[in-house]
């Protein structure tokens, strides 16, 4: 076996799911909380943390689910965490789907204000709203109080 | 500059223009604030002031500004605080005032608050102050008093002194002169200086602000010295809070390094910031600020409901 099989075998491939790859290094227990990961989960689950990139120099995290597909709520915040983050989806071993993660302009119903004041903490009837301010690294601001959005992981809804 | 209709929620919101056309506006308007002249421009349109949070000063600016254009105002603030209580959210509470005016003028505890009532409301609202926010008045009007008292805002040295940190006023106003090219320094003990978020904001638009602790370093080189109280309840310990209070205190001694054109100016109230001494100085201006609110608030609702003077 080569050197690059042997890395491939490091995660086991799937038949039916998903796999999350390219997720910034450290990032992949916040996907998994994205995810909802419990355990009354009924997919396998498994997470690459530090892994060698094939495509560049750098270190990535890869998370794969067998049986589940994300919904768009669930692909916009990995967005929010994991900017380079690439999902393809696995049907009977094949990549049927892929595609990169995008992050639009503005991040709405997402993630909560960290300021308590905010009036979005309030139980106002409407829904959060964040402008992306920079997107490498990522930072929103409360489109509501103006104030930066900090440890957006700590955060989302 | 077309400001009909709108929302005045952050002073974000306006561009440099936009702030010299309401300054120029304002300029206009000060015969008839004073009561010199009479206009009824805005006869028939009615102001809802909605006051959630005791302000006294901005309340009667707004409601003196509105009066001496013609314009009613009705006093929202006892039913707003009722519905709080009562558990009403403020979306609810936006929407019926909505109904009763032609402009809703919010002060608000919670940050934000004001963003909320412009998503909320056909009408117009003008943020008078949400929490710790943006109370974009306030800056109008202390733009203004620079404008008049030095002739121009371009390149102005401007030295803010006191609490910077929960200080809303000096964060909007930092905002502000970056786009007039001013030169801020800031002045505060390291716990209360400027939030970085602020900071980093001004410093994206071209500013570099010089911070210290000494306000006599700097004192010779201001235009304008922009004095914020600071709030003895910041500080755990009162014997801080005493000698921090103390080097800021403004007295005519520490005015000898002064400009002879300088300007003093405060948000107030004071408490013992600027002692009563000052007050007779040619560089005391914080009366005329606190007048300037009527203009500036004039300026405002008549190019908001559309008025031509
Ligand atoms: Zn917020």
């Amino acid at each position: 076996m080569d050197v690059k099989t042997i890395k491939e075998i490091k995660l086991a491939p799937i038949r039916n799911g998903t796999v999350i790859d390219h997720i910034a290094t450290g990032q992949a227990l916040n996907v998994l909380k994205i995810l909802g990961v419990n355990e009354y989960m009924d997919s396998t689950i498994s997470v690459g943390i530090h892994v060698s990139s094939r495509k560049s120099a750098e270190w990535k995290d890869i998370v794969k689910i067998e049986d589940c597909e994300l919904d768009q709520k669930t692909v916009d915040k990995i967005a929010l965490i994991a900017p380079d983050a690439t999902i393809s989806i696995i049907r009977d071993y094949y990549v049927a789907e892929k595609f990169t993660v995008t992050l639009g302009d503005r991040v709405m119903g997402l993630a909560k204000c960290c300021n308590p004041n905010c009036i979005t903490n309030k139980n106002e009837p409407i829904e959060t709203e964040f402008v992306v301010i920079s997107r490498r690294p990522t930072k929103l601001r409360c489109s509501y109080c103006d104030r930066a959005l900090c440890n957006i992981s700590d955060n989302l809804l | 500059m077309d400001f009909y209709d709108r929302d005045v929620v952050s002073i974000r919101d306006l561009t440099r223009e936009e702030i010299e056309s309401i300054l120029d506006l304002s300029e206009k308007m000060m015969p008839y604030a004073t009561g010199e002249k009479v206009n009824r421009v805005l006869h028939g349109k009615i102001l809802g002031n909605l006051f959630f949070e005791p302000s006294t000063r901005t309340k009667l600016s707004f409601e003196s500004a509105a009066y001496r254009l013609g314009c009613d105002v009705i006093d929202v603030s006892e039913m707003s605080m009722t519905s709080i209580s009562k558990g009403e959210t403020l979306a609810d509470t936006i929407r019926m005032v909505d109904a009763y005016c032609d402009l809703i003028v919010l002060r608000h505890p919670y940050e934000g608050a004001a963003r909320l009532a412009a998503n909320f409301s056909i009408n117009p609202v003008i943020n008078a102050g949400d929490g710790a926010g943006s109370h974009p008045t306030q800056t109008l009007l202390d733009l203004f008093t620079m404008r008049q008292a030095k002739g121009s805002l371009d390149g102005l040295n401007v030295v803010l002194v006191g609490d910077l940190k929960y200080g809303r006023t000096v964060h909007s106003l930092a905002e502000a002169l970056t786009m007039f090219g001013a030169k801020l320094t800031l002045v505060a003990p390291d716990t209360l200086q400027m939030p970085d978020d602020i900071v980093n904001h001004i410093k994206e638009k071209g500013c570099r602000p010089v911070k210290t602790t000494s306000l006599e370093e700097v004192m010779d080189k201001a235009d304008v010295l922009y004095v914020t109280r600071i709030q003895k309840e910041r500080f755990p310990d009162p014997a801080e809070y005493k000698k921090v209070a103390g080097t800021y205190r403004i007295n005519n001694s520490m005015l000898r390094e002064a400009r002879r054109d300088m300007v003093i100016m405060h948000p107030l109230p004071r408490i013992d910031e600027i002692a009563p001494e000052v007050d007779a100085s040619e560089h005391a201006k914080y009366f005329q600020q606190a007048f300037n609110g009527v203009p500036v608030r004039m300026a405002l609702l008549c190019a908001i409901l559309g008025g031509e003077l």
